[in-house]
């Protein structure tokens, strides 16, 4: 049994007692005094030339302070992109200016053109719509191969296309792929959409910028994953404000799943402003500019393909997938289909060698970057897709082609041919796992009960391995990161023995507030209500990089593992010194500190006391107080993979699909609060079976945002989702960090959609309907429907 | 500008409102009440449901003024009077019924509606009854478990969490 509130104990989060109680402090929850507020007035073209904006009338009505526009930001930085990717032919990729209010052209609808700050919310909303722009519409981009036509419309006129990147990897390794094709028995090919999603927090984002002239401190209150990032960013790159002048807040933040990383336009807009106008100044995005003004995620449109041998080894794989980047390179956007995507090609599977190709393209649309597994995703749902479409072809299982071809346990550490090693899993036990929750075995008596009734019954598996706690810095740096990716924390023990920790991880959901608790109270012995979680502002934590790529406890908790090892070595010569003993004879145990073999001790606030009032201390040889801060870069990445089963069952009337069960078998290493590990592993479903039946980010040919709201853009709701049965007892630990964690958050999102879609497809065959080989997501029944009818 | 005196949690409570301010602006921004929240423009997320004269309602879709002099119960108001969680809020801690928290103020507030009328909900009924309120973490399992559990009854078959 776990301790108490100790590591592996489902300890209640402490978080929920704000939460439930209507206390918890979201930005716009912060009005700050002679706060004015700021009104976007967005682009409604999606592309065009700005000839004139008139403010005159909007700049006369009431309560209106002043209304900024492009000009304004001419001597100021545009938004920076943090990720260089290098091309096939080892050029650069292209990188457009990103101002943060539109200067000259307009590039997609939504894109900024002025800001109203007035003194109430209303005014500046009225007073926005008085303003007169006048554009020149331009013909619009919006199908990624189409924008790569010779004479397309080009997004940016000072590139030389809208061609970011043409990327290969690995580009040495494509002569061998094809000589593997050349010499294959069969080869398995399949075209795919990945479609345009938004994630969709269900917090708005919101931007307070306050500005102090006496001490020339700025301060920004926003909704973000990473505010010492944000504060890099915009202090360095946009606004040339240092360091020690910036201070960046993410109070609690309504979840993220990605959107939440990059540096966005209206954060610099309010801390500018505010520096302007020396009075805070707020910015609460509606539901409808989130839609058009959040980076959007995934919209991949892939053709990918499988050599096997005669006897169905797979042989090679080779892909050419298009990248939607959309009008501006959102903060990460160039990392996500390239080495977030590229590397995990390799999948669970034993497949020598592997092509990979992506072109990234600019488009009149919103910008595109990481959400939810962002990537990885992405390369999942092509191999989990195509594995399926070959056993078919093959007329073998895909749980024995799956398993045929996985990485056995005692191959690893294993170096895939997509350059990245895994340390250790076992693929099988979660096949195994997965298969008995699911009662895989009763399967075929269900579908005929379920024929009996005229409907057709499926069931569809996925295997997925996915990589996380990113990210080692010099590798990252490599391939053409301009950050590292370490992640921090400092331990503050008090006098009296109670302990603040101040991480450099961001909880928006993930309730670090109680797991971190845990690991320093394991580590110690004292209860966990001894130990408070410090997050989200960068005037008290150390330099960290945040929460996203499921990395806080993989990188973060190691960060603070290291830190509480510092202090529990300092308290241990302290306790020597009060004890009277060699350091070596100390034992640390429930809080206690003892003298090995002897009944001699002192306890926790013991020591910590004589840190802190230090009359009977070593203070020749060592420092007062009681406080270490340590960083981590990790080693690897982490490689949490599982075995993800949906069953469903299918009206062959309607072609609606309903799924019956859902069963997840993961391996995440040690788990530190299975609670709270299985509450990510749902919302991570949840969002996967919402891509796979409901989701969908879609535009019209011109580039007019068809899916702006709730009412366009279906949100899966309690009763499109069905129970899920998660099970996370298998267990390889990871081997390069001290909790041996892999992360868990992204997991659900990344297993999902292949397992959802491989179970229509195997429905539809069980009903004779063996023609579909492959349905694009979202699986409407209006799509399913047409591919039954289409013979 | 038209003064609203709305009894809020049980305690009278006004303040000035034009004729388009909605009842969760007038709650937040007026009142100070920022537990009822607002994720989108057209009725559609539930963050801000509140109970108007007993009935559950997305507050932003209400004018505040034609509201005026009605009894308003808000996230605020539904801990014990001792300040210890109330029913419905002490089960979705129980069973990890929210995460980022956002939605979580409309949840509860739907939920207890649905327990007002419906003392013992199938787990189809409440997520029917939950229909109205997204939430983007939790995939509504653990709001569905919390939601059977604050009515009394055996959440053991929702799924089969292994330990």
């Amino acid at each position: 049994m776990p301790m108490d509130g100790g590591i592996g104990a489902s300890t209640k989060r402490r978080e929920d007692l704000r939460f439930l109680t209507g206390n918890g402090r979201y930005t716009d929850d912060i009005n700050l005094r002679g706060q004015l507020y700021a009104h976007f007035l967005r682009s409604q073209v999606a592309h065009g030339r700005i000839t004139a904006i008139d403010t005159a009338d909007a700049a006369a009505m009431p309560g209106v302070v002043r209304i900024f526009t492009g000009a304004d930001f001419e001597g100021v930085g545009g938004l920076p992109c943090g990720w260089q990717v290098t091309d096939k032919h080892g050029q650069p990729m292209q990188e457009p200016a990103h101002p943060v209010l539109a200067q000259g052209k307009v590039r997609h609808v939504g894109d900024p053109i002025a800001v109203v700050v007035a003194e109430t919310a209303e005014q500046a909303r009225d007073a926005a719509e008085a303003i007169v722009v006048d554009i020149d519409e331009l013909p619009a981009v919006v199908d990624m191969k189409a924008a790569l036509a010779a004479d397309a419309p080009k997004v940016h006129d000072d590139l030389t296309s809208n061609l970011c990147y043409d990327w290969g990897f690995v580009e040495e390794n494509k002569g061998a792929v094809d000589a593997a094709f050349s010499a294959a028995a069969h080869v398995t090919t399949l075209e795919l959409v990945n479609q345009r999603l938004v994630a969709n927090p269900m917090e708005p984002r919101v931007a307070v910028g306050d500005y102090d002239p006496w001490n020339d401190m700025s301060t920004l209150y926003t909704t973000s994953q990473n505010p010492h990032v944000i504060r890099l960013l915009m202090g360095a790159f946009v606004l040339g404000i240092p360091e020690h002048k910036l201070r960046v807040v993410a109070p609690d933040v309504g979840g993220g799943f990605g959107s939440k990383i990059f540096h966005y336009a209206e954060e610099a807009f309010c801390t500018f402003a505010a520096r302007q106008l020396k009075k805070p100044v707020k910015w609460t995005s509606s539901r409808s500019e989130a839609f058009m003004s959040d980076a959007h995620g995934r919209d991949h449109v892939t053709r990918i393909e499988l050599a096997l041998d005669a006897d169905n080894n797979f042989t090679a794989i080779r892909t050419e997938t298009y990248a939607n980047m959309g009008a501006y390179l959102s903060t990460f956007a160039p990392s996500v289909p390239t080495w977030l995507h590229g590397t995990l090609m390799a999948g669970n599977y034993k497949t020598p060698v592997i092509y990979v190709n992506v072109k990234a393209v600019f488009t009149n649309t919103v910008p595109v970057d990481a959400y939810r597994g962002a990537g990885r995703p992405e390369a999942t749902f092509q191999l989990e897709r195509l594995i399926d479409k070959a056993a078919r072809e093959l007329g073998v299982s895909p749980v024995d082609l799956r398993r045929q071809n996985f990485i056995q346990p005692d191959q690893f550490p294993y170096a895939t041919p997509v350059a990245v090693e895994y340390d250790t899993g076992n693929y099988d036990a979660t096949m195994d796992k997965m298969l008995e929750l699911a009662d895989y075995a009763g399967f075929d008596a269900r579908a005929a009960e379920s024929a009996k009734a005229g409907k057709l019954r499926g069931f569809g598996i996925a295997h997925y391995i996915e990589a996380c706690g990113i990210a080692p810095s010099n590798l990252v740096g490599q391939l053409g990161a301009r950050a590292g990716l370490y992640e921090s924390a400092t331990v503050r023990v008090n006098a009296t023995g109670s302990i603040s920790v101040f991480t450099g991880s961001h909880s928006h959901g993930q309730g670090h507030e109680t797991t971190f608790a845990q690991v320093v109270s394991e580590m110690i012995g004292i209860d966990a209500g001894q130990v408070e979680i410090v997050h989200g502002d960068t005037s008290n934590t150390p330099m960290g990089m945040g929460t996203y790529g499921s990395r806080s406890l993989a990188v973060g908790g190691s960060a603070l593992v290291r830190a509480t090892n510092k202090i529990i070595a300092k308290a241990k010569k302290i306790a020597a010194h009060l004890l009277e003993a060699a350091e070596a004879d100390i034992e640390l145990k429930d809080g206690k500190f003892s003298v090995a073999g002897t009944d001699k001790s002192v306890d926790w606030a013991g020591v910590t006391l004589a840190a802190y009032v230090p009359h009977n201390y070593p203070l020749e040889s060592l420092e007062p107080g009681l406080e270490e801060t340590a960083f981590y870069d990790p080693s690897n990445f982490t490689y949490p993979a599982g075995a993800y089963g949906c069953e469903v069952e299918l009206d062959p009337e309607t072609g609606k699909v309903t799924i019956l069960n859902f069963t997840a078998a993961d391996d995440f290493g040690n788990v530190v609060n299975p609670m709270i590990v299985e509450g990510q592993v749902h919302g991570g479903l949840a969002q996967g079976i919402g891509q796979a039946m409901l989701e969908a980010c879609a535009y019209d040919a011109d580039g007019q945002l068809l899916t702006g709201s709730y009412m366009d853009y279906a949100m899966p709701r309690a009763d499109d989702v069905p129970a899920y049965t998660v099970d996370h007892s298998c267990v390889t630990p990871c081997t390069h960090n001290p909790l041996g964690v892999k992360g868990c958050g992204e997991a659900g999102a990344i297993g999902s959609p292949p397992a959802v879609v491989n179970a229509v497809i195997d429905a539809l065959h069980r009903g004779g309907h063996t023609h579909v080989t492959h349905i694009d997501m979202p699986v409407s029944p209006s799509r399913v429907w047409a591919a039954m009818q289409a013979k | 500008m038209t003064k609203v005196t709305l009894t809020v949690n049980g305690r009278s409570m006004s303040g000035e409102a034009e004729g388009r301010t909605l009842l969760s602006s007038f709650l937040r921004d007026t009142l100070g009440l920022t537990g009822t929240h607002v994720g989108c423009d057209t009725s559609q997320c539930g963050a801000c449901v509140v109970h108007v004269d007993g009935l559950a309602m997305k507050s932003c879709t209400v004018l505040a003024q034609d509201v005026n002099g009605a009894s308003v119960t808000t996230i605020e108001g539904m801990a014990n009077a001792d300040g210890s969680l109330g029913r419905v809020q002490q089960a979705f801690q129980d069973h990890h019924g929210l995460q980022c928290g956002f939605c979580t103020p409309g949840m509860v507030m739907s939920a207890a509606a649905l327990l007002a009328e419906n003392p013992k909900p199938t787990e189809a009924e409440i997520r029917h009854h939950l229909e109205g309120n997204i939430c983007r973490c939790t995939g509504y399992h653990n709001i569905v478990k919390a939601v059977l559990a604050a009515s009394g009854q055996d959440v053991s078959g929702l799924g089969v969490a292994a330990e």
